[in-house]
């Protein structure tokens, strides 16, 4: 149990190092800007898909799951803003972290831990290529650009969902749905949301980073990497919400 | 000596002495000790596990050693910095065991990568000229748009070579060149590493447990027993032997 206990603690205090070490190289020279943009478009792009899919089904479960109740209590025209704040405020960005997490996450400590068994790491240096410089602050900068945007994707599918469901069931137009979601939504709930995806973008690809870059035990280590980088980076997302949630909650009291 | 390729014994371009490194409580290399000249290539065999690739990486900087002298090319490499570790790179080209090419690049976007960093070093000639040459030295100049995956054992490692040679290096290490080849293929790289120490009167120090591709690359060969230099001498005379650890390797 104390072995465990001082792995954990070792890990964790080598993983905030590495998230310090990007700290400390991010604005160095040389910077590998061909490599991030070409990480953009993978980790983005190559996202989109997927989180539109799922933002789109949230956004019509969400509706078709609340509308009963406030049916009932003739509360129906409060669902556009309703839906509206839980997407925007929290349900869309841990929604398209945790998506993230999963495939992003998993897809980096994989391709890193790959790269280490087969010495392509080590190739990089030999070189003359700095592979932390290269390799990960290329893809964590990726990931911290790239979340915020597929998180306010994320968010326009989602309520396009829950219009789409307005309109069927509640006979709402599109218009009238977006005017009543603005009604209640201020500029103000984007602003923690989107700070929050830049925190959870810093949290999958460091993990991810990490992990990748750690990697033992040769091939058997990658699926491990890519296990523990989903595992890891899922509860940061988590962690992050909740301390999120906390300082936002301090503002509105304010 | 092979035919064609002239050793200069007055100049050392690796000086190993008395050599130590460890991974906790496993000493790795015990005081070991190398000198290899310019234009001459070494063979060094031993046991899996027996520090050969160790002490490899310690000459090309990817291991720090804990103790002893080791210079390249005039340098002291546990001495220098980071940015003059990355200059004497450029003239020692390393050949990983598994090629180590980058999966996602193609096999120009591979050859192009080592010359993103020290471009200045080979100022003048466009970029297109040097991967080409490269590639027709080691035979694939049909590879270039190839990806890595689409390659075959033997030609991964002609490209991690082409790669290797692209910086012009002064000497080259080998880190099991033959490994994972059919003994066909095998011969071709053994012959291939000699003509680049031929054309390009390369030093090299080549890490191998194939006994054909040490009989035809080295001009000298090293037995690296139990963390030291155990003997030191040609492929013939070690293949004479009588003493039981050498005839090991030759039997």
């Amino acid at each position: 149990m104390l072995d465990r206990m001082k792995v954990y603690f070792f890990e964790t205090g080598q993983m905030s190092l590495f998230g310090w070490r990007f700290i400390k190289e991010f604005l160095l020279p040389p910077y590998e800007l061909k490599e991030l943009l070409r990480q953009c478009y993978l980790i983005g792009n190559k996202s989109l898909g997927l989180v539109g899919a799922t933002g789109f089904i949230m956004g019509i479960v969400l509706t078709l799951q609340t509308r009963p109740t406030l049916v009932e209590f003739g509360a129906e025209s409060w669902i556009p803003s309703m839906v509206g704040i839980a997407i925007v405020r929290e349900i869309g960005p841990v929604l398209t972290a945790l998506i993230c997490a999963g495939k992003i996450g998993s897809g980096i400590g994989a391709e890193l831990a790959s790269m280490k068994v087969t010495e392509q790491i080590d190739a990089m240096e030999v070189s003359g290529t700095n592979p932390f410089k290269y390799l990960v602050i290329t893809r964590v900068t990726a990931c911290i650009i790239m979340l915020p945007v597929l998180v306010v994707f994320s968010d326009i599918i989602s309520l396009s969902g829950s219009a789409l469901v307005e309109f069927l069931k509640g006979k709402v137009t599109f218009q009238l749905y977006i005017s009543n979601v603005f009604t209640y939504l201020q500029f103000s709930d984007l602003i923690p949301s989107i700070t929050k995806a830049f925190f959870f973008g810093f949290a999958i690809g460091i993990v991810g980073c990490y992990k990748g870059f750690t990697s033992k035990k040769g091939t058997e280590g990658v699926g491990r990497t890519a296990n523990s980088a989903v595992v890891i980076s899922s509860m940061l997302v988590f962690v992050l919400d909740f301390i999120a949630v906390l300082i936002t909650d301090i503002f509105y009291d304010l | 000596m092979k035919p064609g390729v002239t050793i200069d014994f007055n100049k050392p371009v690796i000086e190993i002495e008395d050599l130590w490194k460890s991974f906790g409580t496993n000493h790795v290399l015990k005081g070991f000790n190398l000198t290899l000249h310019q234009g001459e290539n070494i063979a060094v065999m031993g046991k899996s596990g027996s520090g050969k690739s160790v002490l490899i990486k310690c000459i090309i900087g990817l291991l720090t050693i804990d103790k002893g002298k080791l210079t390249v090319l005039g340098r002291s490499v546990p001495e220098i910095n980071h940015k003059e570790l990355d200059e004497l790179r450029t003239d020692v080209g390393f050949q990983f065991q598994g090629s180590a090419l980058y999966d996602s690049m193609t096999v120009r976007e591979n050859l192009e990568f080592p010359l993103r960093r020290h471009r200045e070093k080979l100022k003048g000639i466009p970029v297109n000229d040097l991967v080409v040459e490269s590639l027709e030295n080691v035979g694939l100049a049909h590879a270039v748009d190839m990806m890595p995956e689409e390659l075959s054992g033997g030609m991964k490692k002609r490209v991690a070579l082409a790669r290797t040679l692209i910086m012009r290096p002064k000497i080259i290490l080998y880190d099991e060149p033959t490994s994972g080849l059919d003994p066909v293929t095998g011969k071709e790289i053994s012959l291939l590493i000699n003509e680049i120490q031929e054309r390009f009167q390369t030093a090299a120090i080549v890490i191998t447990h194939d006994l054909g591709c040490a009989k035809i690359t080295s001009d000298r060969m090293i037995i690296l027993h139990d963390g030291i230099n155990y003997t030191e001498s040609t492929y013939s005379e070690l293949n004479q032997s009588t003493d039981e650890p050498v005839k090991a390797f030759f039997t």
